[in-house]
């Protein structure tokens, strides 16, 4: 059950996807990027990877419907906290992860790119639901309001597709953004959970 | 020299006291910041951190050092020396009060005399703190935030110093442990229950801790005073806020609930810690437990409550005191 379930959860990292759709051009001239760290010594930057990895506070941040399974994510059922990922900060300032879970409006673009810019430095985006990742159903010649596909604003680590994707499928990103921040999978679930929990 | 000599045995004991205060506070923000995840979680039903070590217990642990790696971030039109000072006013004065805390008969810095006068005036620090964080942030919600902490810490100190003063009429002394040796029969909660309701109540309001918890109000105010701090200097605030707890409740035990008396133990001059430490922790969950438990006052009501029945009952139950002292 758990197998099939997992063959499911179809998650994409920014990789070939991403650049194969935006041949990189349009996106460098509109993401703004951190650089490289000014110190650079290998074994405190693995303790503190596995640290940043194990604490991802998300940004409060919801723009639509996604919103209610970022939600649900939280609650007792699926349990975000369990990776540590579940004190949801008011305060950008004191965020690491946005999760742009909904439509991303063309009114909403300028805040979002605030809070982007307002979160500190080692910050981390995870696109949800097909709207954040590309549009998904306002991909069409009418549109005149969606921007299609929040990376054409800020950069995008992790995609996850779905309309909206189920709560399994934001964990499984959250786990594909630690094995990006430290370059190790962590094994899902470490700690057995009770059948039907 | 010799003036050297002579006070070597005293700044030694100071040396030794300021670190363990100093293991205190981190300690006790470890335990708490884990206690709490962990409570809310099966509050909710939920596991809580359960992935980094067995059952999480390495999780606050990893968001320190986390906090400690994250970009700390001025704004642009903050007050600068004010913004970087904030946290530390916050975070310093803590150690003093945890001097004079009688851990136990033979576990205490120093018995000063005026042992309750100092730790309330350290405790007052930390709205000053607050104060210069919201104003120097210069950001409104900050200063909001800043500005209800201030309201608010100002009106309850009032009911939870005049339900203090109730017991200081009984045992005639400020220290702190000549209080907690007064209640060896009969614990002060027995006697006097209006006042540590009246001071539990006040406790909670001190430490900005919901449902209390207006200056930091995020339906409203985003993160209220701290809206503005990153890393390190946020958990500064953090810091403090746990240790303050940690200081409200050792004054609780201390004044209600009997210090360090308990069952008797072998070396009981020694642990008695033990009985402290578990009454200061049972005071500290139940702060959790309604953390989890109850939605958030308005800002009227927390107002009203103090001004129209907290300080006009304390005031009662002090004067009902006195009468009694001066009759008995």
């Amino acid at each position: 059950m758990a197998e099939q379930k997992k063959s499911l959860l179809n998650v994409h990292s920014y990789s070939k996807e991403c650049a194969e759709r935006y041949d990189g051009a349009d996106l460098q001239q509109t993401k703004t990027s951190d650089g490289p760290p000014l110190i650079q010594m290998k074994l405190s930057d693995a303790i503190f990877d596995l640290c940043r990895a194990n604490s991802l506070w998300p940004l409060t941040f919801g723009l639509s419907c996604c919103a209610i399974e970022m939600m649900c994510c939280g609650m007792a059922r699926f349990d975000m906290a369990r990776y540590g990922a579940e004190v949801f900060r008011p305060s950008p300032r004191q965020s690491d992860l946005m999760i742009v879970a909904g439509t991303v409006n063309r009114k909403m673009a300028p805040a979002l790119v605030t809070l982007y810019e307002q979160m500190p430095a080692p910050r981390y985006v995870i696109a949800m639901g097909n709207c954040a990742v590309a549009g998904g159903p306002f991909a069409v010649e009418a549109n005149y309001d969606v921007v299609l596909g929040v990376d054409k604003l800020i950069p995008v680590d992790v995609y996850i597709p779905g309309c909206p994707p189920r709560p399994e499928a934001l964990i499984e990103g959250i786990l594909q953004l630690q094995e990006q921040i430290t370059g190790k999978r962590f094994p899902f679930p470490q700690n057995k959970m009770p059948e039907g929990a | 020299m010799e003036i050297f000599y002579s006070l070597l045995p005293e700044l030694i004991r100071i040396v030794i006291a300021a670190i363990c205060g100093a293991v205190i506070v981190f300690g006790n923000a470890l335990v708490m910041g884990y206690a709490e995840r962990k409570l809310a979680g099966h509050i909710m039903f939920r596991p809580g951190p359960m992935e980094v070590g067995p059952h999480g217990i390495y999780q606050l642990v990893i968001d320190g050092l986390k906090l400690m790696g994250k970009q700390l971030v001025i704004p642009k039109n903050a007050d600068t020396p004010l913004f970087m000072l904030a946290p530390l006013i916050a975070f310093a004065p803590v150690f003093v009060p945890l001097l004079v805390i009688p851990f136990s008969d033979k576990i205490q810095g120093f018995d000063l005399d005026v042992g309750l006068l100092l730790i309330l005036a350290f405790a007052s620090i930390n709205v000053l703190a607050i104060l210069i964080g919201g104003w120097s942030s210069n950001n409104k919600y900050s200063l909001f935030g800043a500005i209800r902490s201030v309201a608010q810490n100002v009106a309850y100190e009032i009911p939870m110093l005049i339900s203090l003063l109730a017991i200081i009429f009984m045992t005639n002394t400020f220290s702190l442990k000549e209080i907690a040796a007064a209640q060896s029969p009969v614990w002060f909660v027995v006697i006097q229950p209006l006042a540590f309701l009246i001071y539990i109540v006040a406790m909670v309001a001190e430490t900005n801790r919901a449902p209390f918890d207006l200056p930091e109000a995020e339906s409203e105010l985003t993160a209220g005073f701290h809206t503005e701090y990153s890393g390190m200097s946020f958990s500064l605030f953090v810091l403090g806020e746990y240790a303050n707890m940690f200081i409200v409740c050792s004054v609780a035990t201390v004044f209600f609930l009997g210090g360090d008396s308990g069952i008797p133990l072998p070396y009981f001059e020694y642990t008695g810690i033990i009985w402290f430490l578990l009454k200061v922790y049972l005071l500290m969950f139940f702060l959790i437990w309604i953390r989890w438990t109850y939605p958030r006052t308005r800002f009227d009501q927390l107002m009203n409550f103090c001004w129209k029945y907290l300080i006009p009952f304390s005031l009662v139950n002090l004067l009902i005191t006195v009468v009694m002292v001066k009759l008995l």
